[in-house]
């Protein structure tokens, strides 16, 4: 997927050109009160042009018609900012759409209710269809080099999937059945193994399909500050509606006849037309940009939302920290020699496929491979004993089974203690340091003696601290969850910089952690991924799901992230920011116009009667035709030249809301007061050139 | 310094050193917190509840207020109106003055029930005392009820989640027996010492110095004047109001007089200050409602001292400033401060004709009423502006990239609807108003001469004025204009109405709403409402909103006859 697309390419500008007429159809600018009064304004230009052309008391046809043109041309450029988002959502779209194009699927079309075992499947059970013809709850089989037809859960089997055509990340995902990575997303490639999968979507209503309607506008409700804000505009409106047709009767009792082209172009040029017509392109173009980030949103108010939130709960493993912890430190026990206790480690630890183990083994420097374990067998860890190690034979050794553990620092004790052997007090104050400093100790026996202390330390990722900063100046509070002791927890939540933590986190506590902020009325986002995430994910008001996730915590989430990136909540926030920022500063310059428009078209208006009101013109336009073409050029160029910063967004910076509101009413509200005074002068200065 | 601004300066400086400690008393009341007038008026307070029947520890919602402010108005208004019409034959009526006619007497009940006090009558021929004594009952009753209802919003502004906002006819109580009756009570005291009759004897005759015998109409007047200033209502005792020497004898009761005005509109906004403990905020308010007063009031005393310049132009020397239609014993600008300060809030007292300032001196008196929140009148002041303030709360969160908040309740459609339709209501009345009148005027002026002495800019500028002055409940007027014909009856009589209620219907509406919303405490990211950063924006939205859509109108009426009478000479 590109996610560097250039803002006009030819493409889209075509289809956007084509598209801005087809959106002059009055039913369509209905939905835009702003526009729809204009696309008025211009009819009746049209209108009074016609008839200019026999009666010259509304002025020449050439200067009726060129207002004409003018408005026709603002109407145009609004109808292009939003086709041209559009269509840049569009094309975002079909790149998208393109992995789920028609691919062959084979079903598995035997009765389910009787006792059939996958591994016993002939080969006549299985249909070829193609992927459109997959419904809910069908079941299809896919093996390496295969395309998954259809979103869906796992239901038997593992595989390696290349996911890159969706998340862009070429390295390789592992999804298996059960647990909590047993998603998989249609369009992506199975490069090993084979599995059994259920689809989870009807056709055309998944996760994708939901997104593309959105983004391509056909789906897309107003938010619920967009219809404030069409409100606030629409207020405008009707007050320029007021000042405009009550200036007819007062221009009559001053006997200053104002002509019909005059009357439309202050209106046209008071309503606010920039933010009127580019509202809807910041709306689509603040989806698009959650798109371009790989984020899935299953409506615009959930973007809205996120620019809203409080509290952002994360996990601390592959959020906070990299991945999982690693080992960082062997201790061994007074009288151990460092030699055999690193030999002890690495033979306990050889069996452990968990990325501890390895980090322990790859600590050692010693290559496992080198040790002669015919006959050894390996203890798994479970919950009960909470270690794990390797019997080795009795032929290996001194004539005697050598029991290795290693596990929890209880566990371990108590094992040594059973057996009659004393845990020794420097290896107990040891496990208190370790833990204190944040790290998680391993204490290693070797027939029920502690031989050692391996310490595991968590890695915080880089750059995490900054990101916490920046949150907090957005006025965010994050909170670390994890399974860590108190103190493990502490350590970490400090060194990161988080501001609150939850430790031995289970999945009642976080979402009581977050019922309990939104009683207290904050806004709460998570991201989840595991079935034991999705009723907090539903509580949560931003809730993000991974791709790989479950099934049901992408239902229950309201986004869905393809890159699995845990970070992602900070950009979906700041996307939120900006699409709401956006729109406030276009408001604010828009109206701000207003002060520039009025000098220079109401002595326009009346200076042909009242020539001592030639004072008001402190522009010193050239003539009351220049002056009022300007305003309305003007008026009509600045949609275009702000539809590159409609579909960018306006930049957010995390200095804090009156910095903030500083900085964005200096540049957009002073700069919409100054900008249009020159703006209106260059223009009249290049007009009066033609009149 | 010339003595005349120290005199301004001095009035301005005493209405903040007292409104600080009467916005904390004030902010005590509300809060049902000890005060030293206690002793003397919960005795009293206990008895009229306990008489009526009303139990004031009863809270309300929004809209319980309302209807009990609605229905303690439409109580009173059937009563004055019987009283006006029945005065000859009532007690109290020495001069023995005549009922007035049923549509004269509904045009003034209209008008003092409405806070505006425009008068179609001279109070010495047309009313009885009795007559006096009800329509000083009323200046009393609608300056309570803006205080009143602004306490409910206060109330509502509270950081905590309800739909209960406190007891609409204690609010009421208090803000008679607490705030409006003690001040004046004093007032009334320092007028009756420099002269100002209190009486219920009639007329007294005098001998002139030509040896002619006069009758100098008396009555009750010191109380009533004293509430007409401190309740922003304005209408006078007296035909010509405060330039009457028996109504504003000399130049300390034209500080007293001046001083009222003001006093309680800035105490209500340092009282938001105590009640929320938003100090800041009220700072910040305070701060927008000075700094659009300031930029009124320095032209406009400017202009006035320096003289008409046509005047000039005939060679007639103006050392005192332009003295058309002003008061020789208050001079040019104390006349021009009073001018500004009575068209700001809702008073519409004057102590000089508003029709004979110059051009743009009668603009921003006009703007004063256009904006109708620069400080304002009592209660309804604080409730124009924070309308504005939602409006700018909306554009200011957006532009933070945040879904708006005020004082951690969210704003969302349906409050930005209601302040919009609030700020819409202004212009449509004043400018649909005036363009009626135009349209009749322009359509026929022969039919319609006698509404204008002077046609041309200045008559379009009276038109204007008139509408601004019922629309923001002033009362004031550019004296030139023949109103008292059925078409200004009626259609003043109508935007008094509207322009009275519905700005408090709509602000208390979007109040209760958010009070009954969720409270969200703040952040790092909230907009914060307090800087002068917001300040500045709320006055950009007042600018933009209140001022600029009536520039077209301003341009053809003052801006067009100041360019050309004053600038082309």
């Amino acid at each position: 997927m590109t996610n560097n697309t250039s803002l006009f390419q030819r493409s889209l500008v075509q289809e956007a050109l084509k598209e801005s007429f087809v959106k002059l159809n009055p039913k369509i600018m209905f939905r835009n009160p702003v526009m729809f009064t204009v696309e008025i304004g211009t009819f009746i230009m049209l209108v009074v042009s016609g008839y200019s052309l026999s009666n010259s008391s509304q002025g020449g046809f050439g200067y009726n018609f060129t207002i004409f043109l003018l408005l026709l041309l603002t109407l145009l450029f609004a109808n292009f900012a939003e086709a041209i988002a559009e269509a840049r959502g569009k094309a975002q779209s079909d790149s998208l759409r393109k992995t789920r194009e028609e691919t062959p699927a084979r079903v598995i079309s035997i009765e389910k209710s009787s006792d059939f075992k996958f591994s016993n499947l002939k080969p006549s059970d299985i249909q070829q269809i193609t992927s459109l013809q997959l419904k809910k709850g069908d079941l299809f089989i896919c093996e390496a080099g295969d395309i998954i037809p259809a979103d869906g859960e796992i239901i038997e089997g593992l595989a390696t999937i290349d996911e890159s055509a969706i998340t862009g990340e070429s390295a390789p995902v592992i999804r298996e059945a059960g647990g909590d990575k047993s998603s998989v997303t249609g369009g992506t490639k199975v490069l090993s193994d084979r599995i059994i999968v259920k689809v989870s979507t009807e056709q055309g209503e998944s996760f994708l399909d939901k997104m593309i309607a959105l983004v391509e506008g056909a789906s897309r409700q107003k938010t619920p500050n967009e219809i404030a804000l069409t409100i606030l505009l629409a207020g405008f409106t009707l007050v320029f509606i007021i000042v405009t047709i009550t200036l007819k009767p007062f221009a009559d009792y001053a006997n200053t006849p104002i002509s019909i082209a005059a009357f439309i172009s202050l209106f046209v040029c008071l309503i606010p037309t920039t933010i009127g017509g580019l509202l809807s392109a910041i709306g689509i173009a603040g989806m698009d940009r959650a798109l371009r980030a790989n984020v899935i949103t299953k409506s615009g108010k959930a973007v809205e939302t996120a620019g809203d939130i409080d509290v952002l709960l994360l996990d601390k493993t592959g959020t906070i920290t990299i991945g999982n912890r690693k080992a960082t430190n062997f201790y061994p026990a007074n009288g151990v020699n460092e030699n055999s206790f690193r030999k002890s480690i690495v033979l306990s630890s050889m069996a452990d496929e968990t990325p501890e183990g390895k980090s322990i083994i790859e600590l050692s420097k010693i290559d496992p491979l080198t040790f002669q374990v015919e006959g050894a067998r390996f203890i798994k860890f479970t919950a009960e004993t909470r270690s794990s190690g390797i019997d080795l034979p009795a032929l290996q050794a001194e004539n005697e089974i050598t029991r290795i553990r290693k596990g929890a620092a209880d566990a371990i004790k108590s094992l040594c203690e059973k057996a009659g052997n004393a845990f020794p007090d420097e290896i107990a104050n040891r496990v208190t340091q370790i833990s204190s400093n944040g790290g998680t100790p391993l204490v290693v026996s070797e027939n029920e003696k502690v031989i050692g202390v391996i310490e595991l330390q968590d890695i915080i990722k880089p750059g995490i601290q900054e990101r916490f900063v920046r949150l907090r100046k957005m006025g965010i509070k994050t909170v670390m969850v994890t399974g860590d002791n108190p103190l493990t927890a502490r350590f970490i939540a400090e060194k990161a910089g988080v501001d609150d933590f939850i430790a031995e986190a289970k999945p009642e506590d976080k979402m009581n952690y977050i019922k309990q902020e939104q009683s207290e009325g904050r806004l709460v986002a998570m991201m989840g991924d595991g079935t034991n995430d999705a009723p907090a994910l539903a509580q949560a008001d931003v809730g993000v799901a991974m791709n790989s996730g479950t099934q049901a915590a992408k239902e229950a989430g309201n986004m869905v992230d393809l890159d699995n990136d845990p970070t992602k909540l900070i950009e979906v926030v700041e996307i939120g920011k900006q699409l709401l920022m956006t729109r406030g500063t276009l408001t604010t310059f828009s109206i701000a116009n207003d002060v520039a428009k009025y000098f220079a078209i109401i002595p326009a208006l009346f200076i042909v009667a009242i020539p001592s009101l030639q004072g008001l013109n402190i522009m010193n336009l050239h003539s009351p035709e220049s002056a009022i073409l300007s305003a309305v050029i003007f008026n009509a160029l600045v949609i275009p030249m702000l539809i590159p910063l409609a579909l960018k967004g306006v930049a957010y910076k995390p200095i804090g809301a009156s910095a903030l509101l500083r900085r964005n009413l200096f540049i957009y509200g002073l700069g919409g007061v100054i900008v249009p005074f020159i703006g209106i002068k260059l223009i009249d200065i290049f007009v009066s050139l033609f009149i | 310094m010339n003595t005349e601004i120290l005199g301004v300066i001095l009035m301005y400086a005493t209405v903040v050193a007292l409104a600080i400690p009467l916005g904390r008393y004030i902010g005590k009341v509300f809060n049902y917190e000890k005060t030293w007038l206690d002793k003397i008026f919960n005795p009293l307070d206990k008895l009229f509840f306990k008489l009526s029947g009303i139990n004031p520890g009863n809270e309300m919602t929004w809209k319980q207020h309302l209807v009990t402010l609605l229905t303690i108005n439409g109580f009173w208004f059937i009563i004055s109106v019987f009283v006006l019409t029945n005065m000859s034959w009532l007690p109290l009526n020495p001069d023995n003055n005549p009922s007035m006619s049923w549509d004269l007497a509904f045009n003034t009940s209209v008008s003092f029930v409405s806070n505006t006090n425009l008068q179609h009558y001279s109070g010495e021929t047309s009313l009885s005392y009795l007559g006096q004594l009800i329509l000083m009952l009323w200046q009393f009753i609608s300056a309570a009820t803006g205080i009143a209802i602004c306490a409910v919003v206060f109330n509502a502004m509270k950081e905590r989640t309800t739909e209960k906002l406190g007891n609409f006819f204690s609010y009421f109580v208090r803000s008679c027996t607490r705030i409006l009756f003690p001040i004046a009570f004093i007032g009334a005291v320092i007028l009756v010492f420099n002269g100002t009759p209190m009486t219920f004897d009639g007329k007294d005759s005098i001998i002139t110095l030509e040896g002619a015998q006069q009758n100098i109409s008396r009555g009750p007047a010191a109380a009533f004047i004293s509430i007409k200033q401190l309740g922003t209502n304005g209408g006078g005792y007296y035909g010509p109001n405060s330039t009457n020497p028996m109504e504003n004898p000399n130049y300390l009761t034209n500080i007293v007089e001046t001083v009222f005005i003001f006093l309680i509109p800035i105490s209500l906004v340092f009282a938001l200050g105590f009640i929320l403990k938003r100090r800041k905020l009220a700072i910040m308010i305070y701060g927008v409602m000075t700094a659009g007063f300031l930029c009124l009031v320095i032209p406009t005393i400017y202009f006035e001292m320096n003289g008409n310049p046509a005047i000039a132009e005939m060679g007639i020397s103006q050392n005192m400033g332009s003295m058309e239609g002003k008061e020789v014993r208050f001079g040019s600008a104390a006349s021009a401060y009073w001018a500004i300060n009575t068209t700001n809030t809702s008073n519409g007292s004057v102590n000089a004709m508003h029709d004979s300032l110059t051009p743009l001196s009668g603009m921003f008196t006009m703007l004063g009423m256009m904006i109708n929140s620069f400080y304002g009148g009592v209660g309804v002041g604080f409730i124009n502006f924070y309308v504005f303030i939602i409006l700018a709360v909306f554009i200011g969160g957006l532009m933070v990239g945040r879904t708006p908040e005020f004082l951690g309740k969210k704003v969302e459609a349906k409050e930005v609807k209601i302040a919009m339709m609030i700020a819409l209501l202004h212009p449509l009345m004043i400018l649909g108003g005036t363009a009626l009148a135009s349209f009749l005027y322009a359509g026929n002026p022969e039919a319609y001469a006698g509404w204008l002495n002077n046609p041309g800019y200045h008559g379009f500028g009276e038109f204007l004025y008139e509408f601004c002055s019922a629309s923001a409940n002033n009362g004031s007027g550019f004296e030139g204009l023949g109103d008292n014909t059925p078409f200004w009856n009626i259609s003043t009589g109508l935007i008094m109405l509207f322009g009275r209620y519905l700005p408090i219907i709509g602000p208390v509406a979007i109040a209760g709403m958010l009070a009954s919303k969720k409270y969200i405490p703040e952040s790092a990211g909230t907009l914060k409402t307090e800087t002068s950063t917001f300040g500045i924006l709320v006055f950009a939205v007042i600018a933009i909103v209140a001022a600029l859509a009536f520039f077209p109108a301003l341009t053809l009426g003052p801006l067009a006859e100041y360019f050309s009478f004053c600038v082309a000479n």
